[in-house]
């Protein structure tokens, strides 16, 4: 843009000056309109529905690890009271049972997780527990990737995790709710 | 700067705004990309819990969404302070959830429908009778596939 040569003055450009503002504008649009942040969270499969209760199967008392929440967001694992912050570990343990303690479960195919809460439990202390269940299974794929193949779980193939998971099923059952407590 | 006066004062050279139209096209380009249009206002307040067992959901489209939260402020008159499901841009009954979900399958290719993820997210402050009922209506739709929304834990218990 120095000094405009006569044989340049024939040439007729457009003005693209105001590219910059049609792109601003468009800009700004997006930038409004973005959320960047994804979706994360636990992912869960729900049992089918059926009409009909549920068989009652008499199940040893020893493979069920019964997890309950009250209403006023208290824990109650095998009937004794737990801090939730022990959930995982005493998870665990009942799970894979290595000293064969004739209380924790037969073995880990057999071992049931059922969790039960109250209508009136806040969701926060659901979350809780639930996350804490399952990262109990987490670390036990982790840990038994870990022994098979030297790695982590996640970088396991699909045969490979099928195999660790057929071994350590993840058997979450969740009873129907109580209604003791207050709602709202 | 149309006409130069030949013999007048000559002009600092200037720094050159040609690329800048490149320059925003580009970032443009990018935030086309990252873009989700936002599907609809929230009329309850929701904020989701911590947790560290987390699970990113992969194709939005995939995905449908159900909020459980306590209305906010604006719409405390109208709706009161317990607990409300919001289904897209209104607040709706349990009774409304099979009709959503049906119309959001509609969307999705029929092969593609079994991966359908139905994503809760609730607020950390509702209690659970809600969230059992929205349950239990989404086990009786068929809908099995739920992702419980969490934001990552960074403390400990």
């Amino acid at each position: 843009m120095a000094r405009v040569r006569a044989k340049d003055r024939m040439k007729n450009e457009v003005n693209a000056g105001s590219m910059a503002d049609i792109a601003f504008l468009l800009l700004i649009f997006f930038l409004v309109t973005t959320t960047i942040l994804e979706d994360s969270g636990i992912l869960v499969k729900l049992p089918e529905w059926s009409d009909e209760p549920p068989d009652d199967v008499k199940l040893n008392s020893r493979n069920i690890y019964s997890v309950l929440v009250n209403a006023n967001n208290d824990l109650l694992v095998r009937k004794t009271p737990m801090a939730v912050r022990e959930l995982r570990e005493d998870t665990k343990l009942f799970i894979t049972n290595p000293n064969n303690d004739p209380t924790l479960s037969d073995s880990p195919t057999k071992a049931i997780v059922s969790l039960k809460n109250d209508r009136g439990t806040s969701y926060k202390a659901y979350m809780e527990v639930y996350n804490e269940l399952r990262a109990a299974y987490n670390e036990i794929w982790d840990e038994q990737a870990q022994i098979r193949y030297g790695k982590n779980y996640d970088d396991c193939t699909k045969a490979e995790q099928k195999g660790i998971r057929d071994d350590f099923p993840l058997v979450i059952s969740e009873a129907e709710s109580t209604s003791f407590g207050e709602e709202g | 700067m149309s006409k130069f006066k030949p013999g007048g004062q000559k002009d600092e050279p200037e720094v050159s705004t040609a690329s800048l139209p490149d320059i925003i096209f580009m970032l443009l380009f990018f935030f086309m990309v990252v873009t989700v249009m936002r599907e609809s206002e929230l009329k309850i307040r929701v904020s989701t819990p911590q947790a560290t067992e987390l699970t990113k959901l992969q194709e939005k489209s995939l995905v449908n969404y159900i909020h459980i939260g306590r209305p906010t402020k604006n719409y405390q008159e109208q709706y009161g302070t317990s607990p409300k499901i919001q289904l897209g841009d209104k607040i709706s009954d349990i009774e409304d959830i099979p009709l959503f979900l049906e119309n959001h399958k509609t969307s999705v290719p029929e092969k593609l429908q079994f991966k359908i993820t139905t994503s809760l997210k609730v607020d950390s402050d509702v209690t659970m009778g809600i969230v059992t009922d929205v349950k239990e209506k989404l086990r009786k739709s068929g809908q099995l596939k739920v992702n419980y929304s969490a934001k990552k834990r960074t403390e400990d218990l």
